[in-house]
């Protein structure tokens, strides 16, 4: 398989990601925003971990935290650590059927936000309360239907060697 | 580190233009599929409020020369009007934990990091990040952000402290005995030169003396619509503010 193949369709969802993520939301809403640039990230570290891995995580948090006006890189390096685990468990998870998968989710996320947060309040006010889950659990809620969508696209215009 | 920041708002720009683009084209919608009917009872209504505001302004006008007669008198210096820039928001923090919103001028509108920002309504917030393009701007209420103010009843200064929350603020450190009722409205007060004087910033919403406490606890709301406003004001420096800025600067050396 040459390296490009496919490779635009990574980026696009990325960029697609880093897109919803900016979208504005009612403020009583805020806190429900599934993390999609997470969610994305960990869908191809798990499905072609050989090009989406640890640096793609770190690169992606970095442009995230452009993009908030964030502390730089506390999204990063929650990516980067997120993106590892993925790395680690992809033979795992690929088994599973997919709610347990959407419960792997609920944890790799609930670890981003729970990085991200603790960097952050290092320099600003804390974390009002365990309302920083809620993300973590929306994202997973809405993993079935995302990684029928991404499959599906990747099957069409990426590579089909892989599963 | 202000050079990245400028080049990383330059990259997000285009996404919060993007986001914002279904809402500037139902405004668009609006506009352009608007009857006639409610064309004409706008154009009515907004007729009436001009007639009020300009007998307003009548008033206002004989007030501010008398302000400056009094304070020729009294040889201080007169305030200046301030000058304002139009520009329409973009985007908000998609961060809940921070409050800041993306605004569609940047340096090339002379733009500056630290210029205050207001509504129709009250003090808005104030630049942070700027970009060629677009500006960054943190409200009044982020839990990083804090304002000098004024009670206008009495002038008992204090300040006003945002806590993260879009329709409260919080003003720490008031003495137990200091004269600050409901409904009390506090303007901006000028001092720490980077607020113009006499913008109203919030409404005081409530006040708990608790005896076992030195201080009170007075709770506070922002009167600029900061989740409602479309378009907000860049307020530009006037002479007088320069000067002032000058002086505290001097001192502080």
């Amino acid at each position: 398989m040459s390296s490009s193949e496919g490779g635009w369709l990574i980026v696009v969802t990325f960029l697609l990601a880093l897109l919803m993520q900016a979208i504005p939301m009612p403020y009583d809403l805020l806190w429900a925003r599934p993390q999609w640039l997470c969610i994305v990230v960990i869908y191809w570290a798990m499905a072609t971990p050989q090009r989406v891995g640890v640096g793609v995580a770190w690169l992606m948090g970095l442009i995230l935290d452009g993009i908030n006006g964030s502390l730089l890189g506390q999204h990063a390096i929650a990516m980067a650590v997120v993106a590892y685990i993925a790395l680690v468990l992809y033979q795992r998870i690929r088994m599973f059927v997919v709610w347990q998968q959407a419960f792997i989710i609920f944890i790799l996320i609930g670890v981003e936000q729970l990085l991200s947060l603790w960097i952050q309040s290092l320099h600003s006010g804390s974390s009002p309360s365990l309302l920083f889950l809620l993300p973590a659990l929306i994202s997973a809620l809405l993993w079935p239907a995302l990684v029928v969508l991404l499959r599906g696209l990747r099957r069409r215009y990426g590579d089909v060697k892989h599963i | 580190m202000d050079e990245f920041a400028s080049v990383s708002l330059t990259v997000a720009t285009p996404f919060y233009w993007l986001t914002d683009l279904p809402t500037r084209m139902g405004d668009w919608g609006e506009d352009v599929v608007i009857s006639r009917q409610s064309l004409l009872k706008e154009n009515g209504s907004l007729r009436a409020e001009q007639r009020v505001l300009r007998a307003k302004l009548q008033k206002m006008a004989s007030l501010a020369t008398e302000n400056v007669r009094l304070r020729e008198l009294l040889n201080s210096t007169a305030r200046l009007k301030d000058n304002v820039l139009v520009a329409e928001i973009i985007g908000i923090s998609p961060d809940p934990l921070s409050q800041h919103v993306i605004v569609n001028k940047g340096t090339g509108a002379g733009v500056y990091v630290g210029q205050p920002v207001i509504d129709a309504y009250g003090l808005f917030g104030q630049v942070i990040d700027v970009s060629p393009i677009s500006c960054r701007v943190l409200l009044i209420t982020d839990s990083s952000h804090a304002v000098p103010i004024q009670v206008n009843r009495n002038g008992v200064r204090a300040v006003a402290e945002g806590v993260g929350l879009l329709h409260e603020m919080e003003l720490p450190h008031v003495a137990a005995t200091t004269d600050i009722q409901e409904s009390d409205i506090l303007v901006s007060s000028g001092l720490g030169a980077r607020f113009p004087v006499g913008y109203p910033v919030a409404t005081v919403v409530s006040v708990v003396r608790d005896p076992g406490k030195p201080f009170m606890k007075v709770k506070v709301m922002p009167k600029a619509h900061l989740n409602r406003s479309r378009h907000v004001l860049l307020v530009f420096k006037t002479e007088a503010q320069a000067f002032a800025e000058e002086v505290v600067g001097d001192e502080l050396k």
